[in-house]
C-alpha cells in the first residue's frame, strides 16, 4: 500500500553543503554510472551523440547566481553557488501517496523513498506530485526512475566498508556531500545541519524532506590590514617635481584629465 | 504542464460520456429499445473512449489492472475503479432499458452517482497537487463536475437544464481563469524557497543542469501556448457556451443542438488544453522558468 509509515525507524538521507560544492559534476556522472549498471532498469540516453541529446539521471547539478544587495551604497559582486538535487526522500512524500499501483512506497525501517519497477505504470503522476523534479520517466524503460540513496551500495557486505554509502557522496572531490542518519541528533549529518543551519527546499510545500542544505557561509569583507592607514599621507595625490610637472603640462593638452 | 493530446481527449469525452450517463441514470421516464441505445452508445463511446485515450500516455498499459488497488490513498486509483464500477452498472442499466424495456431505477439512481463518483474523482487527481497551485483550488472539481453535467445535459437534450448549466459553468469557468492567474504567485513557493538562497540575495538561474532538454522540461514547462491564452480563453468561452445557449434558446431543433454539440465539444477542447498549457508547475523555478 501507498500509505506512509506513521515513522521510520532511521531518516537516511544526505546533507549537501552549497558552501564547498564546486559544481563539479562528478556526482552526477557516478550516479548515473553505478544506477545504469546495478538495481533496476538502466537510466537510457535518447540521442546521445546529437544537438538534441536528452537522458534520464537521478541527481542533477544546477548553477545560481545570487545577486546580494547593495552594502554602503556599494554594488557587490555576485555569487555563483552550485546547486546539487536529487530526490529529498521526504517524511510526507507526496509521490507515494499518489501512485495507483503501489510501485511507489517509503520504508519504515530508514525512510527510503523507492519504485518497484515492476508495478510501476509509467503515468508520471508521482513526478506530478513532487515539488523537486526528483523523479524521471524513463523515456525508453517507461517506468519512473528515481534516487534509491544506493540502497544496493550502503546495506552491501561485498563491497569495503567505505564504499558503503551512496555514489554521490563517495566519489565527490570537495566533500560537500554528506550521508547518514538524520533521525539521530548525535550523527554527523544531524550535528553539520546543527551548527551549519541546515535548512529546507520548498518548506511551504509540507513535504518534510529528510535531506537539508547548508547555506554558502557569508562571503570575508575585506578587512582594514594597516590600523596607521588612515592616519598616513596618501600617495602621489599631487604629484610634485618632474611627476608634478608631468601631470600639470598633460592637463594641460586639449582633451587632458585634470 | 505538457497538454498531452491523450489527456485532453480522456478529459472532455470522459466527462462528456459520464455526464451523459448521469441524466440517463436519474430519468424518471429514459427511452427504451434503439432510441435507449443509440444514447448509451454515445455515452460509452465518450467514458471508455476516453478512459481508453487515458492508457495511451501510460509507460506500461498492460500493467493498468493493478492501478485499482491503491483506493486507500490516491485518487487515480480510486478513478479508475469508480470508473469501471459505473460502466459495469450502467451497463447493466441499459441492457435493460434496450433490450427488455425494463426501467431498473434503483440501478441508474446507483450508476448516476457513480458518474458523478468518477468524474469527481478525475478532478481530485489535479486538485490535490500542491506543486501545480493553478489546480490546487476548489473550481477544479466545481469545473469538472459543472463541465460534465453541462455536456451531458446537452447531449441527452434537456434544455431548460443546459442553458442554466451552461451559463452556470461558464461563469465558474471565467472566475476559475481570473482567479487561477494569482494563485501561482499566492502559493508563496519562488526561486528563494526553491534554493534556500533568498537571504543572500535576489536568486537567478545561471546555468542549467545539461546542454539539452530533459523529462522535467517536457512534462511541467510548457510556455509556447500561453502567449495566445487570452485569445483561446475568448473562443473557449463563446464556442463551449455563449454558442450552445443562443443555439438552444432560439428554437429546438435537432440540426441546431447538433451545431449546439459541436460547438461545445470544439469550444471544451480548448478550455481543457488551456487547462494544462496554462498550469505552471512549481519544479519550473529551479530552472528559471515557470
Amino acid at each position: 500500500m501507498t500509505e506512509l509509515p506513521t515513522s521510520t525507524a532511521k531518516k537516511l538521507g544526505l546533507v549537501i553543503d552549497l558552501d564547498t560544492c564546486v559544481g563539479c559534476h562528478a556526482c552526477v556522472i557516478s550516479c548515473k554510472g553505478w544506477n545504469t549498471e546495478n538495481y533496476g532498469a538502466p537510466l537510457s540516453d535518447q540521442n546521445a551523440y546529437s544537438g538534441a541529446a536528452s537522458g534520464t539521471f537521478l541527481n542533477r547539478v544546477h548553477s545560481y547566481e545570487v545577486q546580494p544587495p547593495m552594502l554602503r551604497d556599494e554594488p557587490q559582486p555576485a555569487q555563483l553557488i552550485h546547486f546539487p538535487k536529487s530526490c529529498l526522500h521526504c517524511d510526507d512524500a507526496p509521490c507515494v501517496t499518489v501512485c495507483p499501483t503501489g510501485a511507489s512506497y517509503k520504508r519504515s525501517e530508514d525512510g527510503i523513498v523507492l519504485v518497484n519497477e515492476q508495478d510501476c505504470i509509467g503515468c508520471g503522476l508521482c513526478a506530478w506530485a513532487c515539488p523537486y523534479g526528483a523523479r524521471e520517466l524513463d523515456a525508453k524503460e517507461g517506468v519512473m526512475k528515481k534516487c534509491t540513496l544506493c540502497v544496493d551500495r550502503i546495506y552491501n557486505e561485498n563491497l569495503p566498508e567505505e564504499d558503503r554509502q551512496p555514489a554521490c557522496v563517495r566519489t565527490c572531490p570537495s566533500n560537500a556531500r554528506h550521508f547518514g542518519d538524520l533521525a539521530d541528533p548525535e550523527s554527523d549529518v544531524s550535528i553539520l545541519v546543527a551548527e551549519r543551519g541546515g535548512f529546507d527546499l520548498m518548506p511551504e510545500q509540507g513535504t518534510k524532506p529528510t535531506n537539508k542544505y547548508l547555506p554558502p557561509r557569508p562571503k570575508d569583507v575585506e578587512p582594514e590590514y594597516d590600523i596607521l592607514a588612515p592616519y598616513l599621507d596618501p600617495i602621489a595625490a599631487d604629484g610634485k617635481g618632474l611627476i608634478g610637472w608631468l601631470d600639470k603640462a598633460l592637463s594641460a593638452l586639449p582633451g587632458g584629465a585634470k | 504542464m505538457h497538454p498531452a493530446p491523450s489527456v485532453i481527449l480522456f478529459t472532455t469525452f470522459s466527462g462528456l460520456g459520464f455526464g451523459l450517463l448521469f441524466w440517463l441514470g436519474i430519468n424518471p421516464n429514459p427511452p427504451t429499445g434503439w432510441v435507449a441505445f443509440a444514447f448509451f452508445a454515445i455515452a460509452y463511446l465518450g467514458a471508455a473512449g476516453g478512459l481508453l485515450a487515458s492508457t495511451f500516455h501510460l509507460g506500461h498499459p498492460e500493467r493498468a489492472i493493478k492501478a485499482f488497488s491503491q483506493w486507500k490513498t490516491s485518487w487515480l486509483s480510486r478513478e479508475g475503479i469508480c470508473a469501471v464500477a459505473t460502466l459495469l452498472i450502467m451497463g447493466l442499466y441499459g441492457a435493460g432499458l434496450v433490450f427488455f424495456g425494463a426501467h431498473w431505477s434503483l440501478l441508474g439512481w446507483l450508476g448516476a452517482v457513480g458518474a458523478l463518483a468518477t468524474v469527481f474523482t478525475t478532478s481530485m487527481i489535479y486538485a490535490q497537487l500542491k506543486t501545480v497551485p493553478r489546480w490546487n483550488h476548489w473550481t477544479t472539481p466545481a469545473l469538472f463536475l459543472g463541465l460534465s453535467l453541462a455536456g451531458g445535459a446537452l447531449l441527452s437534450g434537456k434544455v431548460t437544464v443546459t442553458l442554466g448549466l451552461l451559463v452556470l459553468t461558464g461563469a465558474l469557468q471565467a472566475f476559475a481563469w481570473f482567479h487561477g492567474d494569482g494563485r501561482f504567485l499566492a502559493s508563496g513557493t519562488t526561486m528563494k524557497t526553491a534554493t534556500g538562497l533568498g537571504h543572500i540575495g535576489e536568486v537567478r538561474a545561471f546555468e542549467p543542469p545539461h546542454t539539452g532538454t530533459n523529462y522535467l522540461m517536457r512534462e511541467f514547462i510548457h510556455v509556447v501556448g500561453r502567449k495566445h491564452a487570452m485569445q483561446l480563453r475568448i473562443i473557449a468561452l463563446v464556442l463551449g457556451f455563449a454558442l450552445p445557449v443562443l443555439l438552444l434558446a432560439a428554437s429546438f431543433s435537432h440540426w441546431l443542438a447538433l451545431l449546439a454539440v459541436v460547438s461545445h465539444v470544439i469550444g471544451i477542447l480548448t478550455l481543457r488544453w488551456l487547462f494544462f498549457a496554462q498550469a505552471e508547475h512549481v519544479v519550473g523555478l529551479y530552472y528559471g522558468k515557470r
